[in-house]
């Protein structure tokens, strides 16, 4: 179930993808498969996540925000990794990855254009050529991403089909993946997509969640009571989560609530596929998703690009379904207050995808559902939202 | 029409079978059964009419632009098995659309709504055997055809699997990459025909545009040629759309005739 013998999570997941793609991803799994474990592939990772991503990121007591939420707040720092945010954690280890594969190139989709900035920086430092789709409405509220791409060599590709946001970046890179399966790694941003990426990525971002063990028990001499974590595809989340799903913590999924909770026969007005999607199949897999009574693909919508997705990975929806995690949302105007508090008390900007599972914390922490310690994974920093922050306050 | 049977009048007569994409309610559903007459006048032996999904990745971008034209035009599954009822061929009628689409509605339901629509046979890009198993069952138990794709990527132990369970004929997706028109014949095309060997009938797609390329893949060993940008192309185009679809669908036919 957790391993790579199957596919599939309880029914989610699977390999819902064309033909052409399916011995790759046969190639992908057992090329993963091979060097997961292997010392040498492991020790380069180790190497570039210290010295090149500057891990371990530290947990941080915040003690001004504790007081003003009114529980005991550990902050897990992923926005001081390289690039801001918990991507790169990821990307190290897929790029590490294709160059043992002998792949001359890599492709990949992003939404904020933290994933995309994250490829480009793992692309130039194992010298792959790189390139990455963005949907055009991405490119245009996140320019600072995609010129910081640009600068590392990467070639970036806005995306004017569908609504021009991540899921169209999606279906591009994986169009561009069919074309080009034979020299190209598509290196998936998130646990979303065909088997084996939702267990790879998740794998590759548990680095989390293990340094969250230990430095726990260093502080507190226990595990917290809880976990929050915000969710698009769902990787901090799984990255976070996953070393304590056998533990007795609290898993709490924060998904992006938008302005409203509402849908139309189109669009949602938020992002909160696990809170209120329904089973179906998008990118690859089996899953929770948002659309419309024919199965046709609802726009999503979040002031957090990172969020704005219809899917979610399937290993999420499995672990909601059977009780284990616990879907969540908040709202654009809940995500802004917590950018803002955290800012003001702490001298942190975290992202606004982060923001709104502080958000969330701040919202639960009186009704004692997070218990009296709480770890929050802020997945990243918000220096890339300060231009939609300063719009959404004029 | 069962498309076996279809096949096998070719066959006596020795001619590759012209097979017309075309997604449905492109622009409008009134249209599309405009443009399938039109298709069938030009000769066309089988129809594939594609049921718009949202977020369709097995296609390039003239088939894309086809696709948002039919959702904009208010296409949905349920005026879609409306629109091919109406349509009284006598020819097959297959549809190609997006798992989810299916999922959706309930495999059970969407097969019977495809029998009592004359739907002889159903596409699925984004669905390999290792997940068509619940289709598979559904389709043999209703009579239906689920036609399997095989790609140059496709290795031998992978061809065995999908030539056992594929009915109607196999569809070889003629080069790597997404639907869209080209000018040529790729020699993987070649290869690839000479690769998968079945009983079954053997149509190639992705990249057919002109009667010269179909008389080409007829003569290298294939029994049909599937054809779908280089019409939705068309379309996209205006103007006298159903006497070009007529004009093109006769010169494809041609093709498929004298290898
Ligand atoms: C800072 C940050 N947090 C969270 C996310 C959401 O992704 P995931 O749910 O895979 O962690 C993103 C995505 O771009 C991000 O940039």
């Amino acid at each position: 179930m957790t391993g790579l013998d199957s596919t599939k999570f309880g029914k989610y997941g699977g390999q819902f993808v064309p033909e052409v793609l399916m011995p790759a991803l046969s190639e992908l799994t057992e090329q993963y498969e091979k060097y997961k474990d292997e010392p040498g592939f492991n020790k380069e990772l180790d190497y570039y996540l210290r010295d090149f991503a500057g891990r371990p990121s530290p947990l941080y007591h915040a003690k001004r925000l504790s007081r003003e939420y009114g529980i005991k707040i550990y902050l897990k720092r992923e926005d001081l990794v390289h690039g801001g945010a918990h991507k790169l954690n990821n990307t190290l280890g897929q790029a590490l990855l294709t160059k043992y594969m002998g792949k001359k190139r890599i492709v990949a989709e992003t939404g904020a254009g933290q994933h995309g900035t994250a490829c480009a920086m793992a692309g130039a430092a194992f010298g792959i050529p790189t390139e990455v789709y963005m949907g055009y409405k991405d490119t245009q509220r996140q320019r600072m991403n995609v010129y910081r791409m640009e600068l590392m060599g990467t070639k970036v590709n806005p995306v004017k089909s569908g609504s021009q946001t991540l899921k169209d970046a999606i279906n591009e890179a994986m169009r561009d993946w069919v074309a080009n399966v034979e020299d190209t790694h598509y290196l998936i941003g998130s646990v979303v997509g065909p088997h084996p990426f939702p267990t790879m990525v998740r794998d590759f971002q548990s680095v989390i969640g293990k340094e969250v063990r230990g430095q726990i028990m260093e502080k507190e001499g226990r595990f917290p009571d809880s976990i929050v974590a915000c969710t698009g595809g769902g990787s901090n989340a799984m990255g976070i989560f996953h070393p304590f799903v056998e533990e007795d913590v609290d898993l709490f999924a924060v998904e992006a609530g938008g302005t409203d909770m509402k849908v139309t026969e189109k669009e949602a007005f938020h992002s909160a596929s696990l809170c209120t999607g329904e089973d179906g199949v998008l990118h690859g897999a089996r899953t929770m998703i948002l659309q419309n009574k024919y199965g046709q693909i609802l726009e999503s919508s979040s002031i957090a690009a990172g969020l704005d997705y219809s899917g979610v990975g399937p290993e999420l929806a499995y672990l909601a379904e059977t009780g284990r995690l616990k879907p969540r949302h908040s709202g654009d105007a809940e995500a802004l207050e917590a950018f803002h508090d955290l800012s003001r008390l702490e001298g942190i900007i975290p992202a606004l995808e982060s923001s709104h599972a502080l958000a969330y914390v701040k919202q639960a922490a009186a009704s004692g559902e997070l218990g009296d310690i709480v770890v929050v994974n802020v997945s990243g920093r918000g220096d890339k939202d300060l231009e939609t922050v300063r719009g959404m306050m004029k | 029409m069962r498309i076996y049977e279809k096949f096998r009048q070719l066959k006596a007569r020795k001619e590759g079978a012209l097979i017309a994409y075309i997604c449905a309610g492109d622009p409008t559903p009134e249209a599309t059964k405009e443009y399938v007459t039109a298709l069938v006048r030009g000769g066309a032996d089988i129809i594939e009419l594609g049921l718009p999904f949202s977020d369709p990745v097995a296609d390039g971008p003239t088939i894309q632009a086809g696709i948002e034209r039919a959702l904009a035009g208010g296409m949905t599954p349920d005026v879609y098995f409306k629109t091919v009822a109406s349509l009284h061929l006598h020819i097959p009628l297959v549809v190609m659309t997006y798992y989810n689409l299916i999922f959706k509605r309930g495999i059970e339901k969407f097969a019977k709504d495809c029998v009592s629509s004359g739907i002889s046979g159903i596409i699925v890009p984004d669905l390999p055997p290792e997940e068509s198993g619940e289709l598979d069952e559904v389709c043999r138990d209703n009579g239906i055809d689920l036609i399997f794709l095989v790609a140059p990527t496709t290795n031998e132990g992978r061809m065995k699997n999908i030539l056992a369970k594929g009915t109607g004929f196999i569809y070889l997706v003629a080069r790597l990459g997404v639907t869209g028109a080209r000018a040529d014949v790729a020699l993987s095309t070649k290869e690839l025909i000479e690769r998968v060997k079945t009983k079954t009938p053997k149509a190639v797609g992705f990249g057919i545009s002109n009667g010269r390329q179909a008389s080409e893949i007829i003569a290298a060993g294939a029994d049909g040629v599937i054809v779908g940008s280089a019409f939705v192309d068309i379309i996209a185009k205006g103007g006298d759309v159903a006497g070009k679809l007529e004009a093109l669908a006769r010169e494809l036919k041609e093709g498929t005739r004298s290898p």
